[in-house]
């Protein structure tokens, strides 16, 4: 049990952690973000778990197509889910933070209109999957799909925005939030922040995974056949 | 593996059945000049910005109106027969590049049109003209895999703009802000090239992928 289980087991050890941590640690005051910065340890790993899971789900996709076994396309197909889940929790705690910190919880910036469009492109897979009938026809051409999505998503949410004024940091021009970004991230929170991104990118494989052992209980009549 | 006759074959077709029928050529012809006469009693003579968006929009549509034709005309008999005359890359390189001519000629018939009935705000003509032939040239491309997907979807004309307007963003994007250097606005030193690039190697990805996946929408 230990064996099968010990991420498990790690995931909730990272985000109790995390929730702990997370909210008694001193933060450094910078700018007008004063304690919202601990947003960081719930907000940013939300999208690195959906890069993560979205990347799984691409690659099951591809395993669909050279194996032609179904279970396979439930992978690819809850991963996806997860991933959805994910960036719609992302929005929602960046609509919080947003509203403290820049005043509005939507302010169009480029990053926020970037990932609302994944969304749309990974809602749109699950619209593709549904207008076919055939299961075998579905999960060839829903693959193809979700492999050329995640093609156009990396560049979308990860070279685009960089390349025009943000609210967020990482963007060009002066106004984006200060000394928050990859290296210049303070000592003490990065001692939070790389746990919290693996902790929550483990949740989203246990849910994923707690929804493809029931997809897979439900459409065993098919995997099997 | 690909023959470069086949390719031309297949190409020469899809012109030919063109030529004849002439159903796409007139059809988006009138459509593109109804959008235009509609665009222009609501708006008069708008300004650059609006000028910009509108055109690339109208882009969008005509291609979605033009490259759906491609793979929904073909009807299931005759995919078998190209099924037993052709590879899955002859086919698919055939369709990307007819479709790029197709949109080319489009474009520049819809630049023509709107710098005729909605005035043409951009300084730089010869420049806008590159953009918008990169630009026909990038939509056609993402559209024709999406109409491929969207053909084995149950011929649904309708999902192939749900999928492909999403996924259409991230090059309108980069055409929209290219295009700003056309009317005028000063860019960093390095940063147009740099968007033109990232635009050519999106579109070069777009075309790998084609090719690597096409492939297993064409077995049945």
């Amino acid at each position: 049990m230990m064996k099968k289980s010990w991420w498990k087991i790690l995931a909730i050890a990272l985000l109790l952690y995390t929730f702990t941590a997370g909210f008694l640690i001193q933060v450094p005051i910078i700018g007008n973000l004063n304690q919202t910065i601990r947003n960081l340890f719930f907000h940013v790993p939300m999208w690195f778990g959906q890069m993560v899971l979205l990347l799984v789900s691409m690659i099951y996709a591809i395993r669909y197509l050279r194996s032609g076994n179904l279970a396979d396309d439930i992978y690819a197909r809850e991963f996806a889910r997860t991933g959805i889940i994910f960036g719609i929790l992302g929005l929602v705690t960046g609509a919080i933070w947003a509203s403290y910190t820049w005043g509005e919880p939507w302010s169009n910036d480029p990053k926020q209109i970037a990932v609302a469009i994944a969304l749309l492109i990974y809602l749109a897979y699950f619209v593709l999957r549904n207008s076919m009938p055939d299961m075998d026809k579905r999960a060839r051409v829903s693959s193809v799909y979700n492999i050329f999505a995640y093609f156009i998503y990396v560049p979308l949410i990860m070279v685009l925005p960089r390349l025009v004024q943000s609210l967020h940091p990482g963007g060009q021009g002066v106004e984006g939030n200060p000394a928050m970004s990859g290296k210049d991230l303070d000592p003490t929170m990065r001692l939070v922040f790389w746990p919290a991104v693996i902790g929550w990118t483990l949740l989203g494989v246990w849910i994923s995974t707690l929804s493809i052992r029931i997809s897979k209980i439900k459409e065993k009549n098919w995997i099997n056949a | 593996m690909p023959s470069t006759q086949k390719i031309y074959t297949l190409f020469k077709k899809d012109l030919l059945l063109e030529i004849r029928q002439q159903y796409t050529f007139y059809g988006i012809l009138l459509y593109i000049a109804s959008t235009i006469f509609v665009l222009y009693l609501a708006m008069g003579r708008p300004e650059a910005s609006a000028w910009n968006g509108l055109f690339w929009m109208n882009l969008l549509f005509i291609c979605i109106n033009a490259v759906a034709k491609s793979f929904l005309q073909e009807s299931r008999g005759r995919m078998l027969y190209y099924y037993s005359i052709a590879g899955a890359l002859d086919f698919i390189l055939a369709k990307l590049m007819y479709n790029l001519l197709l949109m080319l000629v489009m474009s520049l018939l819809s630049l023509l049109l709107f710098s005729f009935f909605l005035g043409a705000p951009f300084a730089k003509t010869i420049s806008f003209l590159g953009i918008t032939c990169l630009g026909g040239i990038s939509i056609s491309l993402v559209f024709t895999l999406l109409a491929a997907i969207a053909a084995r979807a149950n011929q649904n004309a309708a999902l192939m703009a749900i999928l492909g307007f999403p996924l259409i963003i991230p090059q309108l994007l980069l055409l929209v802000k290219i295009s700003k250097s056309a009317f005028g606005e000063i860019f960093n030193t390095g940063a147009l090239s740099q968007m033109i690039l990232l635009l050519c190697g999106l579109d070069l990805m777009v075309v790998i992928l084609s090719l690597i996946l096409f492939p297993f929408l064409w077995k049945d």
